[in-house]
């Protein structure tokens, strides 16, 4: 029997962590994530875990001692948010560059400056393109869920990358919701023995990690080893969403299609936008407007092919984006991968661009209405008013 | 301790010979006086932060390292070998492993004294047992020879390089050994490779204490201190016998002379050897000689009175 619990969304992650028991948690305070650690920290103070934690001075220092603690052959995961996740970028990529399989939880949160400390997508979206598999939450259950299966898609020897599981800040972090949490030998059987491959700490087989790659290098190679693990990520996270399914009744894909058989438009979102937009989704139908929703759980790697199928039944999209590019025009960056998603596509829907909920702005039904209504038109008269729109935006603040 | 040169050459030579570092280069020998020093019955992890050692032992697909070795970064080696040990530390208590192993970093000042200060204040708080040394040369040589925080006042280097609104380094360099001790961890030392003795003494306390250990060690590098390759020891020793590198070592929070100059020459003797101080020498810069005597003479002096010398 799974245990029904009503917790936050660290607690759910915190929970995770115990089950997992990693070797090594390297991590450093920061709003909103702080609670996941110090949760941890009491299961480690009253012997819960038998993890080993590091409370470094900085977040760089907690992906460095992270990377040093996987290259030794342990079993590593961190958590973090905002300022703490761009401090770590350089780290991000050594990580995935050294194909250690961490698993970070990203409380997502606004970037400075202004400094903000409410909810969007600014610091995951910034890691993107740092080699890392990103799982998206909706909630409590899926933030548990990711956790708990990020373990085996990073460890798994056709990928070996590092996974961020994202999950957004207060909304879900700190918002007591209903779940489900597996029995603990269940979820150990799960996750399974990790097996590091050519550990420092095999006194055997000295190794040499993180080598210079010299004049006349390697380097390309390696890069393009690397986008082969990304490149077999998928099909091993649909084995591992399908597994997990199995033992607890909630199955995972790249994405989940919600009224979307009949849909004249949809809505593209990700986090905990998805559950509101689901209900605006069902409002909507009551009133005939035939809506959809895709909420996409895995945006890296960016599951193009499919959510171009799943989308070339509609006649316009509108694309959620809780962070922007600063791109100009571009829009924001689910927008800009989605279109050029389509860019081979015969059939393609209208799209436009929804930039909502930056530091927190709240997304209302209202605004997800709005939104729903200029689909429609667009989606009967063939013409999309404004590409790029701000949703929730005090126009009469901006200079 | 009496060390012994014939019981240490019997010792395991954790880098081999065919790296790329450069001829007469001083980082090297430390690495090898002190991990000669290094306990015979345990395995060795060494981390490098990104630097001349870095990219001269480890060029892909060859490496000089017969230990254990990590590189992730430039300001990270201290997060890193603490990474690598409560990793050890995890495993060893799950019954993974069964090895001994010791941890070792090797920063250069840049790595140390700027860039990597934050990782190392941090991991030296924390108290992992690991031996973290500062191979010294003074200024940033992997990069073209760019002023640090161990850069002497008045040195050339190519970003404080001497014009006429300038001296060379405007700065002193800061006293990172004193710095490090004032973390009171269970040993700390100021080293140099011309006493081969002194720093494998120094390196067999370090590797036999619970807790964090570090070694700042004088290694000096031609190319950016401007000499002839050959003089390498021999300025180290200058360095030593000026006192501009003293010798000693901070053993739960004891201060200790560990070597004393019979005679302490003045600074000008150090000085005249290297291209890089070549311009103090001018009409036009007359009387800067001395202010860097009397700032060495002024440490000097707060050591000796540390030591209870005084």
């Amino acid at each position: 029997m799974q245990r029904t619990v009503a917790v936050v969304g660290t607690d759910a992650v915190a929970e995770a962590m115990r089950q997992i028991n990693p070797d090594v948690v390297p991590a450093y305070p920061i709003t909103p994530q702080t609670a996941i650690v110090e949760t941890f920290s009491e299961m480690v103070a009253d012997g819960k875990v038998e993890s080993l934690l590091i409370n470094v001075e900085s977040e760089h220092s907690a992906m460095s001692a992270g990377i040093g603690a996987a290259a030794a052959g342990g079993r590593v995961m961190t958590a973090t948010s905002s300022q703490g996740l761009a401090l770590m970028w350089e780290m991000l990529y050594i990580a995935s560059g050294l194909r250690l399989p961490i698993v970070l939880a990203n409380v997502n949160r606004s970037l400075s400056a202004p400094i903000n400390i409410h909810c969007d997508h600014s610091d995951s979206m910034g890691a993107r393109d740092s080699g890392w598999i990103q799982l998206f939450s909706e909630n409590g259950q899926e933030a548990y869920d990711n956790t708990l299966q990020a373990v085996r898609i990073a460890e798994h020897p056709e990928v070996k990358l590092p996974v961020m599981v994202l999950l957004d800040g207060f909304i879900i972090s700190h918002s007591v919701d209903r779940m489900d949490f597996l029995e603990d030998e269940k979820a150990k059987k799960f996750v399974g023995e990790y097996v590091p491959e050519n550990p420092l700490l095999d006194a055997k087989n000295p190794v040499t990690w993180g080598a210079f790659d010299g004049l006349y290098g390697h380097y390309f190679e390696f890069k393009r080893a690397q986008q082969q693990g990304m490149l077999n990520a998928p099909a091993v996270i649909k084995m591992v969403g399908e597994e997990y399914g199995k033992i607890s009744g909630r199955p995972y894909g790249f994405f989940e299609e919600y009224q979307m058989e009949d849909a004249e438009f949809a809505v593209v979102a990700l986090g905990s936008a998805a559950g509101t937009i689901r209900e605006a989704v069902d409002n909507a139908r009551c009133a005939d407007m035939k809506v959809g929703m895709i909420k996409l759980r895995m945006y890296r790697p960016f599951p193009a092919a499919e959510l171009v199928q799943a989308l070339s039944r509609v006649k316009a999209v509108g694309i959620f984006d809780r962070s922007d590019t600063f791109a100009g025009a571009m829009g924001g960056p689910v927008f800009v991968e989605i279109r050029s998603a389509f860019y081979e596509s015969a059939v393609k829907p209208l799209m436009s661009n929804y930039i909502y909920g930056l530091g927190g702005r709240d997304l209302s039904f209202g605004l997800i209405e709005k939104a729903f209504s200029e689909l429609d038109d667009a989606a009967r008269t063939g013409v999309v008013k404004e590409k790029v729109n701000y949703l929730g935006l005090r126009e009469g603040e901006v200079e | 301790m009496a060390v012994k040169l014939k019981d240490l050459t019997k010792n395991k030579e954790w880098l081999t010979g065919g790296h790329r570092m450069c001829a007469g280069c001083g980082a090297p020998t430390a690495v090898r006086q002190i991990l000669l020093a290094a306990p015979q019955d345990t395995n060795l992890v060494v981390c490098n932060p990104t630097g001349c050692m870095e990219v001269s032992t480890t060029i892909y697909p060859y490496t000089s390292w017969r230990a254990s070795y990590i590189h992730s970064a430039f300001e990270n080696a201290a997060a890193t070998i603490c990474g690598v040990e409560t990793a050890y530390n995890a495993l060893k208590k799950r019954g993974k492993i069964e090895d001994d192993y010791h941890f070792v970093a090797f920063g250069g000042d840049g790595g140390t004294y700027d860039i990597g200060f934050q990782a190392l204040s941090g991991a030296l708080e924390r108290g992992h047992r690991m031996l973290y040394v500062c191979y010294n040369n003074e200024a940033y040589m992997n990069t073209g020879i760019q002023r640090s925080g161990a850069t002497p006042y008045g040195a050339w280097s190519t970003t404080s390089p001497f014009g006429s609104e300038s001296i060379g380094k405007a700065q002193n360099r800061k006293d990172l050994t004193a710095i490090v001790a004032a973390h009171n961890i269970p040993y700390a030392a100021q080293a140099s490779i011309h006493n081969w003795r002194d720093v494998a003494q120094k390196a067999q306390k370090a590797f036999a204490v619970q807790g964090p250990s570090f070694i700042n060690i004088m290694a000096p590098c031609h190319r950016g201190w401007r000499y002839p390759m050959e003089r390498t020891v021999e300025l180290a020793k200058l360095a030593f016998e000026t006192c501009i590198w003293p010798l000693y070592e901070v053993e739960e929070g004891g201060w200790k002379l560990t070597a004393k100059p019979r005679q302490k020459k003045p600074v000008e003797e150090f000085l005249k050897t290297q291209g890089r101080f070549r311009h103090l020498f001018t009409p036009e810069n007359e009387g800067q000689i001395q202010v860097i005597q009397d700032f060495v003479d002024r440490e000097w002096e707060t050591l000796l009175k540390r030591c209870g010398e005084a």
